[in-house]
């Protein structure tokens, strides 16, 4: 599954529709894999404040929204464009795969909270390609 | 059995209660055939679904849409055993509609963002918990029967 030309537009522009509340988008995002999916702080042991609306989670919520919009820009090359981040998961923090697919449901959740009338099901599908493809990207080095 | 705090039993009768059935079963139905088009295998004799717009106004998928939420309501109501309620409809998709139970998922998530768009800022984090830990027990419980 690739993207389609039409549907890389699609994700630019609705990226860039959203630019000015990505830091809110990362944060909520970040907020809910940690109570939705509570596993999922086993990555996070090392922050001084667990809790979803603290400063590190919100910070990483921030930082994850910065790799999305490089990915975004490096749309048609995304193995070769984000090699630095693909070998920062695979060999330092090792994330399991499965966790990429959870996190990017609840970015789309809370695309879907705070843009109801843009998230159509036709944008839907090209950020859920998207997104599944950073996910593929950043476990290129993986094995 | 299946554990529900407080939070979570009042969290999911009062989703359900304030949710257009009708509106949110078809937006849900139509967006997992959009977004997932191999789910469109069980609705060949839907008619038109060559595109999201044909899907989202077909009326076959809408009126599908009502029956799978009115279905969604029994386990509301009788959340103590979800999966006895649901063992006939969990034969019913094994051994005649033959739908993989995966695709139970797949709706359990586009039914989430619906309900997100739907509830805006009251889809907190905890409501969102609750609900999704109601859908797993769901999608569980139709798969449950199959062999």
């Amino acid at each position: 599954m690739s993207l389609s030309a039409k549907e890389k537009v699609i994700v630019k522009d609705f990226f860039a529709k959203v630019s000015s509340r990505s830091d809110e988008i990362g944060a909520e995002a970040l907020a809910r894999l940690i109570v939705v999916y509570p596993q999922t702080k086993s990555y996070f042991a090392h922050w001084k404040d667990l809790s979803p609306n603290g400063a590190p989670a919100r910070k990483q919520g921030i930082t994850v929204m910065g790799g999305l919009y490089e990915a975004v820009s490096k749309i048609d090359d995304m193995a070769g464009g984000l090699l630095t981040l693909s070998e920062l998961h695979a060999f330092v923090l090792r994330v399991d795969p499965v966790n990429f697919k959870i996190l990017s449901h609840c970015i789309m959740v809370v695309l879907s909270m705070l843009f109801a009338e843009e998230f159509t099901p036709q944008i839907h599908v090209a950020v859920d390609k998207f997104l599944a493809l950073v996910a593929l990207a950043l476990s290129e080095k993986y094995r | 059995m299946v554990q529900w705090t407080d939070f979570e039993r009042g969290t999911i009768q009062s989703v359900f209660e304030k949710m257009d059935y009708d509106d949110v079963g078809p937006a849900a139905l139509s967006r997992c055939l959009v977004v997932y088009p191999w789910t469109q295998r069980y609705f060949g004799n839907f008619g038109n679904l060559y595109n999201a717009a044909a899907i989202q106004g077909n009326p076959m998928v809408a009126a599908h849409g009502k029956t799978v939420l009115r279905g969604l309501d029994r386990a509301v109501k009788n959340m103590d055993d979800i999966k006895a309620t649901y063992a006939e409809l969990s034969v019913l998709h094994s051994e005649k509609l033959h739908v993989d139970p995966d695709n139970f998922r797949l709706l359990a998530d586009c039914l989430t963002i619906v309900v997100a768009a739907r509830m805006g800022a009251d889809f907190t984090a905890d409501v969102q918990g609750a609900f999704q830990k109601f859908l797993a027990v769901v999608v569980s419980s139709l798969g449950r029967q199959y062999h």
